[in-house]
């Protein structure tokens, strides 16, 4: 199911030395933003891979992590990386009321309330210019000119989120989560709260949402609630991250988002260059065909239907001439 | 104090009656039998134990709490353990973490949640399909499944819902004696269930209702035999 162990220990160890062997600060900047993506894709796989809550607005919680940064600088006159302090804790006060709100419904219900309470924070950005300023988005000088600190920062981020989610699944709220994904009813028959743990899972998820966000403002120096409040941008892309990995599987979103990442940076480039300029339109509708092929034929990702992808792997290493069909 | 008991449940739905008055008393260690056709209002007093639907009149007490009110998985913490009529496995989950989801009510730690569900499953003789998917069990160990997951809950009392129904007469002696060790155990056991053979077999006592109204109770004999109940499910001469 899983990849082996040496192949674990190589990955790991490439990601590790990753910024001292490649001095291009083009492919820095593509891995921290993947592993900017770990960390939300993770983030959205505990709420909805594992708890069965499906969000389609997560960018909520991204956006409060990045305004709560940006903000520390415009208002609070202090280092944005105060954000990655405050902004956890920011996002999780905002998630509780929005769990509040948003766990008395279930099933699709649950999943428009969350994509609405996210474009209202959206628009409320947009409009109220005092806190914000609005459009005119937050400016910030970055502390560092060199991508490597920033990658150290997002790997370290990554595996603390990777690891704190795999803590949790390990426990009983882990397994809590789990029997609410598969049924509510039984699972408050056996004694579980499903409201209090959902909005427990929600916490956890939004806190590191809001971490990434407030990385995100450091990294970049620039946001606007278009893009750090984008329903495309994050919250479409912190599904397809997760699904394309594998809901419900630790590694899943992880792989989601390296993929996906490079995947976008590809058509973005329109192959980096080697293919005309409105190639870099086509990505969105790559995408489309990204998602029909894995709800089609890997339901549980490319992690989850790992077994599936190796046997597929080894048949036609067996019998090369064997026709791509059945 | 009764250990447990109803008094005037009624539950109404719009203007549909589901169950009507309904007052009945269980003692500590029987096994209750809860009987009647098709639609009488059986699985609504489950339901309504259950906290799963809020209660239109009446009081249902445990142990000397009233239970009114209180959400389902409170009631399940007071004690009370149920299973379902229509099996709800977490089917996406092996046989043990079912079962650990629900041990997990009397601890925090996994490993002790873990030795307890492998009793449970012991108990249930689920040991050998411990690591299947739920989903991939067949109808009859599903049923254990949902006793064993209720049992893991460390339940004084236990709702059953028709636990036998669709099983074949083997599967449903064993059931019974699945049930006997239960209350041999020390849980005190409210059945509902539609097969009589079973139900005669190994309930103290047996409330009959209809129409969510009581019809007739007592032993299993003196139910059996009242006109009412004759004539409720086999209609009038």
């Amino acid at each position: 199911m899983k990849p082996n162990h040496w192949s674990k220990i190589i990955i790991v160890l490439f990601l590790a030395i990753f910024p001292l062997i490649v001095p291009s600060d083009y492919y820095r900047h593509i891995f921290i933003l993947a592993l900017m993506w770990v960390v939300i894709g993770s983030s959205w796989n505990l709420l909805a891979g594992y708890t069965g809550q499906v969000s389609f607005g997560h960018a909520a919680f991204f956006g409060v992590g990045a305004y709560t940064a940006g903000l520390c600088v415009t208002k609070l006159h202090i280092s944005a990386w105060w954000g990655m302090l405050l902004a956890g804790p920011v996002s999780m006060v905002v998630a509780f009321f929005i769990g509040c709100i948003c766990f008395r419904l279930r099933g699709p219900y649950f999943n428009l309330a969350t994509l609405a309470i996210a474009e209202i924070l959206r628009l409320t950005a947009i409009v109220w210019r005092d806190l914000t300023e609005g459009m005119q988005g937050i400016l910030i000088m970055r502390t560092f000119r060199n991508k490597t600190y920033y990658y150290y920062f997002a790997l370290i981020l990554a595996a603390a989120c990777i690891y704190a989610i795999y803590r949790v699944i390990r426990s009983k709220w882990g397994y809590y989560f789990v029997a609410i994904r598969e049924d509510q009813d039984a699972a408050e028959s056996m004694g579980i709260s499903s409201f209090r743990y959902k909005t427990f899972s929600l916490l956890i998820s939004s806190f590191f949402t809001g971490l990434a966000g407030a990385f995100y403002m450091n990294y970049m120096g620039f946001i606007d609630p278009e893009v750090v409040f984008s329903l495309y941008f994050i919250s479409i892309m912190a599904i397809l991250v997760a699904i394309i990995g594998g809901a419900g599987t630790i590694w899943g979103p992880a792989v989601g988002a390296f993929i996906m990442v490079l995947l976008q940076e590809t058509f973005r480039s329109s192959f980096f260059g080697l293919f005309p300029k409105w190639v870099s339109q086509a990505h969105v509708l790559v995408f489309g065909l990204l998602v029909i092929f894995v709800i089609r034929y890997m339901t549980n990702g490319i992690v989850g239907d790992w077994v599936k992808i190796q046997r597929l792997w080894s048949k036609n290493k067996e019998q090369p001439l064997a026709s791509t069909g059945s | 104090m009764n250990f447990f008991e109803t008094q005037h449940l009624t539950k109404a739905f719009g203007g549909l009656i589901a169950v009507n008055d309904v007052s009945f008393q269980v003692v500590k260690g029987e096994i209750h039998g809860l009987i009647g056709p098709n639609g009488s209002g059986k699985t609504t007093v489950f339901n309504l134990i259950n906290g799963y639907y809020p209660i239109t009149s009446g009081k249902i007490l445990f142990e000397g709490h009233e239970l009114n009110g209180l959400p389902t998985w409170k009631i399940c913490k007071f004690g009370i353990g149920r299973t379902f009529q229509v099996v709800k496995p977490l089917r996406r989950m092996t046989v043990l973490e079912n079962v650990m989801c629900s041990a997990f009510n009397l601890t925090t730690r996994r490993d002790v949640a873990k030795e307890k569900s492998l009793e449970v499953l012991e108990f249930c003789e689920l040991t050998k399909k411990q690591d299947f998917q739920a989903k991939e069990l067949t109808i009859g160990d599903r049923k254990r499944l949902e006793i064993a997951r209720a049992l893991a809950t460390g339940p004084r009392l236990l709702l059953l819902d028709e636990t036998m129904a669709g099983l074949t007469p083997q599967e449903q002696a064993e059931g019974v004696k699945l049930i006997r060790k239960i209350r041999d155990s020390g849980i005190t056991i409210i059945i509902v269930e539609h097969i009589m053979q079973v139900i005669m077999n190994i309930c103290d006592r047996i409330l009959c209702i209809n129409y969510g109204q009581e019809i007739a109770g007592g032993t299993p004999a003196e139910v059996a035999n009242n006109q009412a109940v004759i004539e409720a499910y086999l209609g009038k001469e």
